[in-house]
């Protein structure tokens, strides 16, 4: 029998009686105030179970995509491994996963990292294969090695389309991580069901984690800016 | 401008039966081509789609390898370097011009500086050198190609090519995808720049005419890669080879000779320059001396006023009395095939020539022109030498 420790016996104290909204586990504006701090913990858990698998799912994509980008034959495989991941239900997966990596944090990483790896993946590779050939040709014409020309001209074109996979996995996985729950790796979502019966927390929690994904993106978004001010130059 | 020829390098160029074969092809794309570009001159490799010619100046960079046959440059084989230090010391240029958008202009004109590991002083140098020489503006540099007009994308297209001052260049119908008004302009300002620079170069076109414009030497490919002919354009146009080039160079190539060369290049009829005032005896014996029998009356620096009809010189002494005003007026610059145009306009059979300060410097006529179509080609200036003038 799986358990969900966390959630568990950890009923969020009320005060009796005194309070009609807590009592009836309304939305407490008063009461969100007053408790903000006990979500900071689970916060900053949820930026890690976020942060940590697209850091990781992109190094392996980017991998993925540069040996793949030189064997072409590889995509299909690789996009079809990566479909499989991506198709397993996150709390199935996160439950399956147990036996061998046991609860916590390593059972949660390995999900999450493996939903972003097709998301990523294909973002690269098509980014590189939106290369225009002539730049290609003008690129080896001039003298650049394979390498070269991969590192210098065909990955920084690629930056839109990579940075747009990432926005898109990294919006997956915190909605993804709030499930990490299931998988005893604590987040927004353990927050949720200490009590998800009470308005009050569900709204915080759920909350901060949209404004958690709209930060990131933005965040994504200017990064992205930055690296490509040749998007953005107009005569 | 500053002289930079110089500092500019140029080296012979040699295709020794260069064949290339694709696998499964019934036949090769080239096939044992053979030709000689001398140091800094312009070879156009021209032919119908399909004919080999880009295959061909590809071969050269190795950007299409050689299946048998050699190409030499400078006299050594481009089979025995390694193919993108080769690319680094032969400019590229190509119809898409491929500038890397992600780059600034300056960022693209220093790709083969940087390739090469020169430091930032000597390239940001270099940068400002090559904007000015393609006549951009140096702030130009820091801009993105997106927000250049094609022209200018061109330009900065050989700039790069230029770069690291290479003594070849293959260039790939450069001008293709440019307005004919623009690919005009860009030609003559690209043979200005050669005729300063006289870099050893591969152009490849499908037009014929920017192929007698653009080439000191013209190699004509039909399918199957085969050379039709190799020649000067004015030799290319007086005895095609064979029936195959006389059909691609078109039936209009009386014209496009004229338009290779100009009034100068040519031998003019002589004239009678006649003041007012003159002995009429005298001017009589000047008319019969000259190729055209009426006379031409030039003011006191021999300027042109006009025909002389016969009652001016009825009298003892020559007066101003004139059959028809000395028009037009052909400057001994012209080009050939302007000339021949302003003559069939004026409906005249003579047209007076004059230099740059307006003296008569002889008379052109429809007979000169046809009798310089019959003959033996000269030595034949180029386009690029036309523009240096």
């Amino acid at each position: 029998m799986i358990g969900l420790p966390i959630a568990q016996g950890l009923q969020i104290q009320k005060p009796g009686g005194a309070d009609d909204c807590v009592a009836s586990n309304g939305f407490c504006p008063e009461w969100i105030v007053d408790n903000i701090d006990r979500y900071w913990t689970p916060l900053l858990e949820h930026v890690y179970l976020t942060v940590a698998p697209v850091a990781i799912g992109f190094a392996f994509s980017l991998a993925l995509a540069i040996v793949a980008h030189r064997r072409r034959w590889l995509t299909g495989p690789i996009i079809g491994i990566t479909g499989i991941f991506f198709a397993i239900p996150s709390v199935a997966a996160f439950f399956l996963l147990q036996p061998i990596t046991g609860l916590g944090y390593t059972t949660a990483m390995v999900a999450l990292v493996s939903y972003t790896l097709l998301i990523i993946f294909r973002n690269i590779t098509d980014g590189l294969r939106n290369v225009p050939a002539e730049t290609r040709d003008a690129a080896l014409g001039q003298g650049m090695t394979e390498r070269q020309v991969l590192y210098r001209v065909e990955l920084p074109m690629a930056v839109p389309e990579i940075m747009a996979g990432l926005r898109i996995a990294t919006s997956t996985t915190v909605g993804l991580a709030a499930l990490a729950v299931f998988a005893g790796a604590g987040g927004l979502g353990s927050e949720i069901l200490v009590d998800k019966r009470f308005k009050s927390n569900v709204v915080v929690a759920g909350g901060l984690a949209v404004l958690l994904a709209a930060a990131f993106d933005l965040m994504i978004l200017g990064v992205q800016r930055l690296m490509t001010p040749w998007r953005r130059a107009r005569a | 401008m500053p002289d930079r020829s110089d500092r500019s390098t140029a080296e012979p160029l040699e295709f020794r039966e260069a064949t290339k074969r694709y696998p499964g092809a019934a036949t090769p794309a080239v096939d044992g081509l053979s030709l000689e570009v001398p140091a800094g001159e312009i070879c156009v490799l021209v032919g119908p789609s399909g004919c080999g010619k880009t295959t061909a100046m590809r071969m050269v960079n190795r950007m299409n390898e050689i299946t048998s046959g050699d190409i030499l440059l400078g006299g050594r084989s481009v089979k025995d370097r390694r193919p993108a230090e080769l690319r680094r010391e032969i400019g590229y240029v190509i119809q898409h011009i491929g500038l890397f958008p992600h780059w600034t202009i300056g960022e693209n004109i220093a790709t083969v500086l940087k390739l090469q590991g020169w430091d930032k002083p000597r390239i940001a140098k270099r940068v400002e050198e090559l904007l000015d020489l393609i006549s951009l503006p140096p702030d130009t540099r820091d801009r993105y190609p997106s927000q250049l007009s094609g022209g200018q994308r061109q330009r900065v297209g050989v700039a790069r090519a230029l770069a690291a001052d290479p003594p070849v260049m293959l260039m790939d119908e450069p001008f293709g995808a440019i307005d004919p008004i623009n690919r005009e302009r860009l030609q003559n300002e690209f043979l200005r720049l050669q005729a300063e620079l006289r870099k050893t170069i591969v152009f490849v076109t499908h037009d014929i005419d920017e192929a007698i414009k653009m080439g000191d030497r013209i190699a004509i490919l039909q399918e199957g890669g085969k050379l039709a002919q190799y020649a000067p354009p004015a030799e290319l146009l007086m005895y095609p080879a064979s029936r195959f080039v006389e059909d691609f160079v078109g039936s209009d190539r009386a014209l496009k000779r004229l338009a290779l060369q100009r009034v100068r290049d040519i031998d003019l009829w002589t004239a009678a320059p006649i003041r007012v005032g003159t002995p009429t005896s005298e001017a009589r014996a000047k008319i019969e001396e000259s190729d055209v029998p009426i006379g031409l009356l030039v003011d006191e620096s021999g300027r042109p006023q006009g025909w002389l009809s016969e009652r001016a010189l009825a009298g003892e002494r020559v007066t101003k009395d004139l059959r028809s005003p000395a028009e037009p007026l052909l400057d001994l610059d012209a080009v050939l095939r302007d000339a021949l145009a302003q003559l069939l306009s004026s409906e005249t059979r003579y047209g007076a020539v004059v230099d740059s300060k307006g003296t008569l410097a002889g008379i052109l006529s429809l007979e000169v022109i046809q009798h310089f179509l019959h003959a033996a080609p000269a030595a034949s200036p180029t386009g690029a030498d036309l523009l240096i003038e």
